[in-house]
């Protein structure tokens, strides 16, 4: 027990600029720069797909292919590429967050009910109005779990990052595996599952606000009424 | 007034949906489209709003080619209702009837009022408002679906099949509905349905296609019934199409016979005495008529034991004489236990009774008359 805590219990590793503090930041941005970068990526080509019903399976295609990449490779492949520094851990971790926000959106408009999106039409919106107004926040839960899918893997996987000399939780790990400091080793390991479920329930209650209360199920005294 | 000229639709795939139609739909009436599937009803409809584009031929909605229109403005000028409502699932019910307002560019405040108040027209409660599509019923998203057609009150009115996925008495409740809602709008509404029922029932006009997207007999529906133009169209319009016309026959000719009654709190012994033929009619305190007592389902009852509505047996159609046809009135006779049809004025007292010989000496009579065309 000592082992796992002893290293995380010590204040001397809540401050400074190696503390937890300043490394859950770094982390976080790690986290957040490749997720804003794969939902700008991602998430169009899924909802142009959806919408448009053309291409999904070249789309589906290329988010399988995406997903067989090992990330550590994409990583090295990376800098040696373009040499160290924040662009190759960023480029792999939007690799990884780019399939299942791609295929959120893809799968969340493809599944809105073609009579809602005939009415949408009928009505006289046009396709963008279609798209914005009644495909997107009708696809919403299944759109916001490809973001939580994807958010989940990168904060795990952003341990990376300290593999080529950056900061964030990886930090302990890495450095305590080359100095044999397993404590410290065990500390960033649990620092980085505690956070990966902070965040899942910070983006569930997010969810909770952006989603229809008409999109979720009814429950009633009499049960589900049809 | 919408108007096809010679208007094809052809499918890439090479199917003709619709052939050399040629049809002109009447301003301010009700003109229903029907058919058996495959037939173009459907796309037919969805032509005239460029859900679907004709592959030649010209439509015109006032005069103007629907094509020198930009679909979306042109959509917006024309309601349009669906089977199964298509109602959007994440907005409100106001917020759906005010969704094309909004599209207009109205304030959402003056959006929403308006949307009010078409909820009431189409006879939802203002409680509704608030709900969302799943919490309400199948004949409820519907009244929602022609509130949403009507918010920026469009002349003209496309409905889709609106009716066909709810159960039979919700659908004679939204078909009476919208008669009383035409009555006060107006409209041209272009109706589809595979139903020849309720094509019959709603149409001022009816088109009948037949597969392969042509018309067979576009009518009235009594000379539709009276007058099929070929084998097809009768066939379609059913075996009973004699029975059906008798729909748009006034009842006026009939006379409407004595009937014995006794009122709900006599006594048996009454009843007993007044049967006519061994049947009587019960009636309430209002006169409005509850069921059937026979000779049979008195004997053995106390001369003093009250007549009570577990005694009663239920009756059949009533007739009334002030709005009926003679098809209400034969089946009232056909209907009712005792052969006598139970006739009812407009306000649904007992005012007589009626056979099934009287119903046919009134028809012999209008053929006479010249009223019934043969």
């Amino acid at each position: 027990m000592n082992l796992l805590t002893s290293w995380l219990f010590d204040p001397a590793n809540w401050s400074g600029s190696t503390g937890v503090p300043a490394r859950l930041v770094e982390h976080l941005w790690y986290t957040a720069l490749a997720l804003v970068i794969a939902v700008v990526i991602g998430f169009p080509l899924g909802a142009m797909v959806g919408h448009t019903k053309r291409g999904g399976f070249v789309l589906v295609g290329a988010a399988n292919v995406l997903r067989a990449l090992p990330t550590v490779g994409v990583l090295t492949l990376v800098v040696l590429l373009a040499g160290i520094g924040l662009i190759p851990p960023i480029a792999a971790l939007t690799l990884l967050a780019i399939p299942p926000i791609m295929a959120g959106a893809y799968a969340g408009i493809g599944a809105v009910e073609p009579v809602v999106v005939d009415a949408a039409r009928g009505v006289g919106m046009t396709e963008r109005e279609i798209l914005f107004q009644v495909e997107i926040p009708n696809a919403m839960p299944l759109i916001f779990g490809g973001v939580r899918s994807a958010a989940l893997q990168v904060v795990a996987t952003a341990t990376i990052a300290a593999y080529v000399g950056l900061g964030g939780f990886g930090r302990y790990v890495f450095d305590g595996l080359a100095l044999h400091d397993y404590p410290q080793m065990a500390g960033g390991a649990i620092l980085v599952a505690v956070l990966a479920v902070l965040v899942e329930l910070v983006l569930t209650g997010v969810q909770r606000l952006v989603v229809s209360p008409g999109l979720r199920p009814v429950r009633t005294s009499g049960g589900i009424q049809r | 007034m919408i108007e096809f000229q010679a208007v094809t639709k052809r499918f890439d795939d090479g199917t003709v949906a619709v052939d050399e139609l040629n049809l002109t739909v009447d301003p301010g009436r009700i003109t229903v489209f029907v058919g058996p599937s495959g037939c173009g009803k459907t796309t037919s409809l969805r032509m005239i709003n460029r859900m679907i584009d004709a592959t030649s031929g010209a439509i015109l909605v006032d005069g103007k080619d629907v094509r020198q229109s930009d679909p979306p403005l042109l959509r917006r000028g024309i309601g349009y209702v669906i089977q199964q409502a298509g109602l959007f699932p994440h907005r409100t019910v106001l917020d759906n009837v005010a969704t094309v307002p909004v599209l207009a560019g109205w304030s959402r405040a003056k959006a929403r009022k308006r949307a009010a108040e078409l909820l009431e027209t189409v006879g939802l409660p203002a409680t509704m408002a608030g709900r969302y599509p799943a919490q309400l019923s199948g004949g409820q998203q519907q009244r929602v679906g022609v509130a949403r057609a009507l918010a920026v009150d469009p002349p003209v009115l496309l409905m889709d099949e609106p009716f066909s996925a709810v159960d039979p008495v919700v659908r004679e409740d939204l078909q009476n509905e919208l008669l009383r809602l035409q009555g006060e709008l107006d409209k041209t509404i272009v109706f589809v349905t595979h139903d020849i029922d309720e094509a019959i029932k709603l149409g001022d006009k009816v088109a009948v296609f037949r597969t392969g997207g042509i018309l067979a007999q576009y009518d009235k529906p009594s000379e539709l019934l009276a007058r099929p133009a070929d084998d097809f169209v009768s066939n379609f319009v059913g075996r009973d199409r004699g029975y059906r016309a008798l729909g748009f026959l006034t009842a006026s000719g009939l006379t409407v016979g004595e009937i014995a009654s006794v009122q709900l709190g006599d006594t048996a012994g009454d009843a007993r005495r007044k049967l006519s033929d061994g049947w009587i009619v019960v009636v309430d305190e209002r006169r409005h008529p509850c069921g059937w007592l026979s000779a049979d389902r008195l004997s053995g009852v106390d001369e003093n034991a009250t007549v009570d509505a577990d005694l009663v047996m239920s009756g059949g159609s009533l007739y009334d004489t002030e709005h009926g046809s003679l098809r209400s009135a034969l089946d009232s006779a056909l209907s009712s236990p005792s052969a006598h049809g139970v006739a009812v004025n407009g306000g649904g007292e007992l005012v007589g009774s009626i056979t099934a010989d009287e119903v046919l000496r009134a028809l012999a009579a209008a053929r006479t008359s010249g009223e019934v065309p043969q």
